[in-house]
């Protein structure tokens, strides 16, 4: 049962629920992101060819070399973006900054990225709840993030759930 | 090797996928995904953040290979058009997370033939660490 007497939402929450937030873009992937990113998620295996192998990933029906689903081409920007989401601000009733946790993510999948793709995100806060649970009043956010290529076509579209606490 | 579409029936099983996870794999996602959170690190750290053991994994890594295991699966043929899931629970340093999916729905939509799987990472003592759903698409 949730307490009505806490709140961690707060009023920039309220403002921003639904508007997407500005556009980030990524720097250009390269075969070499997408290899090394490939042999740590399957190490200590052998990647699949289509990961790495030129000649072999011409031979499939994606005609070239494709990066996994999971690739993140934003890891390593030269320039952070400053700020944070709306969604992980807010203090406990101490004054302390809530701790947050990944609660979850569903993933769809548009056009799969290639090297030399510049992709863009943008995000906006959808909706929120908050329970009482073993961590004590918790705040559950989900956020949506959307990446397109430079083409504007669809990569990847994320409900994202993050939990404060 | 590869499947198609009609030759996967509801209540077939995802081959198992599996790895024993500790600094080895954790510190090479952290390169690759700029993932250096002191709890993935360093011992003392994940003690302060709560975790008795020490560090613990990323959830990300778990991630990477559900979509590996299904990548396995399907072959470069199939696209992997949906994932989702929870993080229920911490992998510990030295656990073997083992990715299980289940056929659980055929259908054909927007001219695709798609498969839905339940999808679940399971530790060495079978404790379930990340339920979820995917779908795939094959030929």
């Amino acid at each position: 049962m949730s307490n009505d007497a806490i709140t961690y939402v707060t009023d920039e929450m309220r403002a921003a629920q639904g508007q997407w937030g500005g556009t980030r873009t990524a720097p250009p992937i390269t075969e070499t992101d997408i290899r090394r990113w490939a042999m740590a998620t399957y190490y200590p295996q052998q990647p699949p060819r289509i990961y790495w192998d030129t000649d072999y990933a011409a031979t499939t029906h994606w005609s070239g070399i494709v990066a996994p689903p999971d690739f993140n081409p934003f890891a390593w920007p030269v320039e952070r973006p400053r700020g944070g989401s709306p969604g992980l601000s807010g203090r406990r009733p101490d004054g302390k900054p809530l701790t947050g946790m990944n609660g979850g993510q569903t993933d769809t999948y548009g056009i799969p990225m290639r090297a030399g793709d510049i992709v863009s995100a943008r995000s906006r806060l959808l909706d929120w709840w908050e329970r009482e649970g073993r961590l004590g009043h918790t705040l559950y956010v989900r956020t949506e993030i959307e990446w397109r290529n430079q083409d504007d076509e669809l990569v990847r579209r994320r409900l994202s759930i993050s939990i404060r606490y | 090797m590869s499947i198609d579409f009609d030759n996967v029936q509801v209540g077939d099983k995802l081959p198992d996928w599996s790895r024993r996870t500790g600094f080895a794999e954790w510190n090479r996602y952290a390169a690759v995904n700029e993932e250096f959170v002191p709890f993935h690190m360093d011992d003392e750290a994940g003690r302060r953040a709560g975790n008795e053991q020490g560090a613990f994994g990323m959830g990300n890594l778990r991630y990477a290979y559900i979509v590996n295991a299904l990548h396995d699966w399907i072959g470069d043929d199939g696209i992997v058009r949906e994932v989702g899931c929870q993080y229920r629970a911490i992998n510990q340093k030295n656990d073997v997370l083992t990715v299980v999916g289940e056929v659980t729905e055929k259908t054909i939509a927007d001219g695709e033939n798609r498969i839905r799987l339940d999808i679940n990472v399971l530790n060495q003592d079978g404790g379930a660490t990340c339920p979820g759903h995917a779908v795939v698409v094959l030929p």
